[in-house]
């Protein structure tokens, strides 16, 4: 444990370890398109413990992956820019530290693994070398080690024969093979956070369920906090601690799984649980959401969603609705969360 | 004959059969001299059975054969052997222009309306585009007017048939595919996942809208799809296939609640539900490796490779589909027996 301390010590000047693992604290994200301002994320807030499992859930554009590429410091920008907020680590804001500190946090302290992990490896490079640049770069290792760690790695993440296949190239491995090969990657500099992506979007039911396996065993083993993002409410429901919904940019509610599944405090996670095709639901038709997720850059006043939401009432297209708290560790941000809560609403 | 996909007898002819059907595909190497090395078995020996008005799901993963299967049952492919008859008549082998009239019948819905809508056509000139190959559907003078109706249908407002794919939402844009397969007035609708680009609040909308056009038109669907739930939504009875063929086969009730073969119940088990309260309550059945290659296929039963049951007879032989000895639904395995894997276990 002293080396592991050492080690954040080395690499994350003043970091505190009484704050919390990962704190992301009003993030606002904007991209600026042909002198138009988009924003993407508009206020994203949550806090990551060690050992615990946060799934960040929203549709497409809801801005969910642009809140984990701003956390990894790996948006584009421009067109993007990150216009307030912060993002702490261990209590620094990484959002006010040099290239050269946010190059060492990537990888040591905060790792990611995509979606599309075809894309996401080189396909002119074997695996091995790729997971091997990781020690070469970061640790200044050697080839030959750094391909035995490579070995190791790909053993711990289930890839059989791994000393055979460390040479191969991407395109040889499955779609659940490369993903296994995307969380080698990621664990390689045994980091703190680890943020998945989607991770399992692109594979069948069969390899899904092995690598969220994978992930949790992992995660236990290394006691490492983990940001799921994901729009699977089943994947959510069976691993997560904690679940953030996001909805136009911004956290619109918060709370514990269990809570989040059984007592929803907003009108959009109501709903969108009630979408999901159910036992009881063959034969009916189901309760859907009316109409579209908006277009961020012609966001409807007050609260965005209201002209979808079955709860709206006239004050909610023009009065921003407050952060409310119906219970411990459960927020909502709408006008009527207490309602929706206690299912008034 | 019970063994039939369909056997949920209505008391009317099936609009859509086939049987023993096999698609094959060819691989070739030398580039003068050309030999065919193997093949893809992509689908190997399935039968299907589909009534007017009713739904048959079809599930299976990645390679499985599905889509395969798709573009045999609309035509796109001729099959290897084995026979396809609509209302009757053998439509498996016929020339494509003898085909032609029967095209008519039975549309298909793409996976990906992204990619499935021509960005440089109206979504009037998409829409009325069956017109143009089938002239004799709707008199010239009419289609406008038929278009703007089929718009209506799905959802759509008439007013934007002059606008472009780009200018819809991915669930508009399904609506525009879903209007398009249903300007001739089809039989049958072959959806290949329909709604597995969408977003959650965007496929209820999606499912509904097909939901109500087929009480509206008598449509039969088949209806492929790889997420479990949809299909236990939408289906009146299931196929489950593995690796190009059908290995359980029955009513919704019979393969959710009381799965037979191996690979169902590990499909279902692998499914997350959307109820944390049943987390490790419920049974987790995790299948070792990958879905091995359909260019070679393991002998005997085609899931012996990574099934927990399997034994030297699933080797040498093939299991058929066969109704179980209490009568029990048509699974093709040697030791099929009844496990609970959808719901909370003590």
């Amino acid at each position: 444990m002293s080396e592991t301390v050492r080690v954040i010590g080395d690499t994350l000047p003043g970091a505190d370890f009484n704050a919390p693992l990962l704190e992301v604290d009003d993030l606002r994200v904007e991209f600026r398109v042909r002198g138009q301002r988009i924003p993407a994320v508009r206020g994203a807030s949550f806090t990551l413990e060690q050992g615990r499992t946060l799934a960040v859930v929203g549709e497409s554009g809801s801005g969910k992956s642009v809140t984990s590429q701003a956390i990894m410091g790996i948006l584009d920008t421009p067109p993007a820019t990150i216009t307030g907020g912060a993002v702490r680590l261990h209590g620094v804001d990484l959002l006010e530290q040099s290239e050269e500190t946010r190059r060492e946090v990537r990888g040591n302290h905060i790792a990611i693994v995509f979606q599309d992990a075809l894309s996401a490896l080189n396909p002119l490079w074997s695996v091995g070398f790729q997971i091997g640049e990781l020690f070469r770069v970061h640790r200044g290792t050697s080839r030959k080690d750094a391909k035995l760690k490579a070995v190791e790695l790909l053993d711990q993440v289930g890839i059989p024969d791994a000393k055979n296949r460390v040479g191969d190239y991407p395109h040889q491995f499955s779609g659940g093979m490369r993903q296994r090969v995307m969380i080698a990657m990621a664990l390689a500099l045994d980091p703190e956070v680890l943020i998945a992506d989607e991770p399992t979007t692109a594979l069948d039911v069969t390899v899904q369920a092995q690598i969220m396996r994978l992930l949790k065993r992992i995660q236990a083993e290394r006691n490492m906090g983990l940001i799921l993002i994901t729009h699977d409410l089943g994947v959510v429901a069976d691993v997560a601690d904690e679940v953030a919904v996001m909805y136009a940019g911004e956290v619109v509610e918060r709370a514990g799984i269990r809570d989040a599944f059984k007592r929803p405090a907003h009108p959009y996670t109501k709903a969108l649980l009630r979408a999901i095709p159910r036992v009881d639901t063959v034969g009916q038709e189901l309760e859907v959401i009316r109409g579209l997720p908006p277009n961020p850059a012609k966001l409807p006043g007050g609260c965005p969603f209201h002209p979808r939401c079955f709860a709206a009432e006239d004050k909610c297209a023009t009065e921003v609705p407050p952060w409310i708290e119906p219970a411990e560790f459960h927020g909502s941000r709408c006008h009527f969360a207490e309602e929706v809560y206690t299912d008034e609403r | 004959m019970n063994a039939e996909l369909g056997q949920a007898d209505t008391g009317t002819d099936p609009v859509l059969e086939a049987k023993d059907l096999v698609k094959h595909f060819p691989i070739q190497r030398g580039i003068v001299v050309k030999r065919t090395v193997g093949h893809v078995q992509a689908v190997d020996g399935v039968d299907l059975k589909l009534h007017p008005g009713r739904t048959l799901g079809v599930v299976g993963e990645s390679g499985c054969g599905k889509s395969t299967l798709a573009k045999l049952l609309v035509g796109l492919e001729t099959p290897t052997s084995g026979s396809i008859k609509l209302e009757g008549r053998e439509i498996g082998n016929l020339s494509a222009r003898r085909m032609r009239p029967f095209r008519r019948d039975v549309q298909l819905v793409f996976q990906d309306p992204y990619t499935s809508l021509n960005p440089r056509l109206t979504v009037g000139d998409i829409v009325g585009e069956p017109f143009e190959i089938h002239p004799e559907a709707v008199p010239k003078r009419g289609r406008a007017g038929e278009v703007k109706e089929l718009l209506d249908m799905v959802g759509l407002s008439p007013d934007h048939i002059n606008r472009y794919p780009h200018q819809f939402s991915g669930g508009q844009r399904q609506r525009i595919g879903i209007a398009r397969a249903l300007a001739l007035r089809p039989k049958v609708l072959v959806c290949d996942e329909p709604v597995s680009a969408l977003d959650v609040s965007i496929q209820g909308q999606v499912i509904n809208l097909l939901q109500r056009l087929q009480d509206e038109l008598g449509l039969a669907y088949v209806f492929i799809a790889h997420d479990l739930s949809v299909v236990r939504h939408i289906a009146d009875e299931v196929a489950v296939m593995y690796l190009g063929k059908v290995v359980e086969r029955g009513t919704g009730p019979e393969i959710y609640d009381h799965p037979r073969h191996p690979y169902t119940q590990a499909l279902l088990s692998a499914v997350p539900v959307p109820d944390p309260d049943l987390r490790g309550h419920r049974e987790e059945i995790v299948l070792q490796g990958d879905v091995p290659s359909p260019i070679d296929p393991p002998s005997g039963c085609r899931f012996r490779t990574r099934c927990w049951k399997a034994t030297d007879r699933c080797a040498e032989e093939v299991p058929s589909l066969a109704v179980g000895d209490r009568g029990t639904h048509p699974t093709a395995c040697f030791y099929a027996e009844e496990r609970d894997v959808t719901h909370a276990v003590k």
